[in-house]
């Protein structure tokens, strides 16, 4: 199996009120940029580029939406914690 | 010496500041950028055409680091809004397409942003929630520096104004807003915005004029032209004429003066020379609107109007979006008490893109009608309001109730709302008063009735008075029909005064009756426990109630019963009071 490398998914709850607006878009975003791989958010099966605010508003994300963030490679799940971690505290808001 | 007689205009458009002044105005702002040219660019320039794009985004970013920087202390929360400019400078979806879309059409960097930043405008255009919408204006806002930064068009720091001036903009973004030198700045124009804009909301806070949303002023206004700003009235005045310009000058001395008067003693309380403390309480729409309520005094708010968050959306506002927004005020303004009217419109008819025909819409399917038609609608507000009551102290108004059922519908509704959140474990005040707005002729009659159902009554004079003389007051050829001291209205509110009296339920006002202090010897009389208003009417009420003795009132009021016009009422209450009347009080009106 060297050389294939594995695809990474872990499932989160929004919780903050606002839910994904600007700001936690934005930090998020952030984050995701130091990935080496592409990180996405999917939600209902729609898919966006974590590492773009635009995108990742695009998606509509209210309090209570359940996302699926996923990286296309498992070196990255570091980068994948700290966004969950960041989604779990509500955005430190 | 030649005498240029230029026109005078009057333009109208949102009154969003109040104040009045008068003074040159400076343009600034986004024109030319709608001009955009578009030109091919050969292979062996694509290189440099992308690296033009690349400085321009550098010199946006420079320049926006450099107003968070400047940002002052009191603005520091639109600081939020200028870092995410900043992070959407560099967005995928707009930096790296644009690059894209100069190296695959082989376009201009200017044509090539103009055709990114249109198609993700209209991407979040069309999702449909109040928020995502907005950002699509974010955007426009983004892509118009870089593009100023491109085009090299000289983008007018407003630091660098050195004289004191009227802005004039097509529209003005967070960024621009803070950076304003507030000694610099007489007071804003704009062809865009409303009342709940940024600029408004500034303005507001800075106490600087502001009329908004006027459409045509940049193509109108020229640079130093002298402008006469009311944005009490939502006036703008390009060039007066002499004649006008005396008597705005006249009137903004006038404001200056009443405004000092009336500040000085705000925070007075309302307790009459007899010790009886009338609550004073501020009518408000917008969450930002409470600062004024706590700044002139007001004991809470009598009538907080909950339209405006349905206004202007694709869809309906969530219960979370009301709880935020109902949340906020109550919270600041407790323990002080918040009353909170449900929708007082027709909710299709708000939400854009559904319509429906109605002949005669005043006496149509509206407010509580509508609401209870609606249970899908009204239940997420009756929540939002519900689980706001947990925080503070809030109490709930239904409008236009006209018949006992329709109270006895609506509290069961509430209840079933009330008896969602226990099975949702959601907090809310079980003992929350509950309120009915009294301005249909019906509900004056059966005041006795809905007593029973109710905890207060608020009397909504502008709808009574109109429903009362069946008179639309907006139409200029029977307005004159409208008047609130008839001898019929006053009849009106003493009965439904006595009925509360008589059942043990307090009654308060939240027309325009109440704010103004001609009126107050009377509604004392009468007995009205509470008088709700603008905010900016409540300190000459209060100072009205001051000069006032209750007992001497309700003496007053048997006089006023044997008086037959609204003229001869009028003219009583003048005689009696006009040496206690607050000066400049017709200001407001």
């Amino acid at each position: 199996m060297t050389g294939l490398k594995k695809k990474l998914s872990k499932q989160v709850l929004i919780i903050n009120e606002l839910g994904l607006h600007a700001r936690a878009a934005a930090k998020m975003a952030e984050i995701a940029k130091n990935a080496t791989s592409k990180l996405w958010i999917i939600k209902d099966g729609e898919k966006a580029d974590a590492s773009s605010v635009l995108d990742i508003l695009s998606l509509a994300c209210p309090m209570g939406t359940q996302i699926t963030l996923s990286a296309d490679n498992e070196s990255d799940s570091h980068i994948l914690d700290a966004v969950k971690e960041m989604v779990e505290s509500g955005f430190g808001e | 010496m030649p005498i240029t007689k230029s026109k005078e205009i009057r333009l109208k458009g949102i009154n969003a500041s109040p104040g009045i002044c008068i003074g040159k105005a400076y343009l600034i702002g986004s024109e030319g950028v709608d001009v955009v040219e578009t030109y091919y660019i050969g292979d062996k320039d694509l290189q440099k055409e992308i690296k033009r794009f690349k400085t321009a985004v550098k010199g946006a970013k420079d320049e926006l680091r450099a107003i968070s920087e400047n940002v002052p202390e009191d603005l520091r929360k639109y600081s939020d809004i200028i870092e995410t400019h900043m992070v959407l400078l560099k967005d995928k979806m707009l930096y790296d397409k644009t690059i894209d879309t100069i190296k695959n059409e082989h376009v201009n960097a200017e044509w090539a942003l103009r055709k990114v930043a249109t198609d993700v405008k209209s991407m979040f255009k069309s999702i449909p929630d109040g928020y995502l919408k907005e950002r699509a204006y974010d955007i426009e806002q983004v892509s118009d520096r870089i593009m100023h930064n491109l085009m090299g068009s000289d983008r007018k720091n407003l630091k660098e104004i050195s004289k004191r001036v009227i802005l004039v903009a097509h529209d003005l973004s967070p960024a621009d807003t803070s950076q304003i030198e507030i000694d610099r700045i007489m007071g804003f124009v704009t062809d865009r915005g409303g009342r709940a804009s940024h600029t408004s909301i500034i303005a507001r806070a800075l106490e600087i004029p502001a009329v908004l949303g006027l459409e045509t002023a940049t193509s109108s206004i020229k640079n130093d032209d002298l402008l006469i700003i009311d944005g009490t009235t939502g006036i703008v005045i390009i060039n007066p004429e002499e004649q006008t310009l005396v008597e705005f000058e006249e009137r903004r001395i006038r404001y200056a003066e009443y405004k000092i008067a009336f500040i000085k003693n705000s925070q007075l309380r309302a307790e009459t020379k007899d010790g009886v403390h009338v609550k004073v309480m501020g009518n408000i729409e917008l969450p930002e609107e409470v600062s004024s309520v706590i700044d002139l005094g007001g004991d809470g708010i009598g009538l907080y109007r909950t339209e405006f968050q349905y206004l202007n959306r694709p869809s309906f506002p969530s219960e979370d979006q009301l709880f935020t927004k109902y949340r906020e005020v109550v919270e600041i303004m407790a323990p002080k008490p918040v009353t909170i009217r449900t929708l007082d419109i027709n909710g299709d008819k708000a939400i854009a893109n559904s319509s429906s025909d109605e002949e005669n819409p005043a006496l149509g399917l509206r407010a509580i009608r509508y609401c209870l038609s609606r249970p899908d609608v009204f239940k997420p507000q009756l929540r939002a309001i519900l689980r706001a009551s947990a925080f503070g102290n809030v109490r709930i108004l239904f409008p236009l109730i006209s018949s006992y059922h329709e109270i006895v519908e609506t509290r069961k509704m509430l209840k079933e709302a009330a008896h969602s959140l226990d099975s949702d474990g959601l907090a809310y005040n079980k003992n929350m008063e509950v309120g009915v707005m009294i301005e249909v002729p019906s509900a004056v009659t059966i005041a006795d009735l809905l007593a029973n159902e109710a905890d207060f009554f608020s009397i909504g004079t502008n709808d009574l008075i109109q429903y009362s003389f069946a008179v639309d007051r907006g139409n200029k050829q029977v307005a004159y029909l409208y008047r609130a001291l008839d001898p019929a209205i006053i009849r009106m509110i003493k009965h439904v005064s006595d009925v509360c009296k008589k059942k043990n339920i307090k009654v308060f006002m939240c027309g325009e009756m109440a704010g103004d202090p001609i009126n107050t010897p009377i509604l004392l009389g009468l007995g009205i426990d509470e008088l709700s208003m603008s905010p900016q009417s409540m300190p000459a009420v209060k100072s009205m109630i001051r000069s006032l003795e209750v007992k001497e009132t309700r003496s007053f009021i048997s006089e006023v019963m044997e008086k037959v016009t609204a003229s001869d009422i009028l003219e009583l209450l003048k005689s009696r009071y006009s040496n206690i009347l607050p000066e400049q009080a017709s200001l407001w009106k």
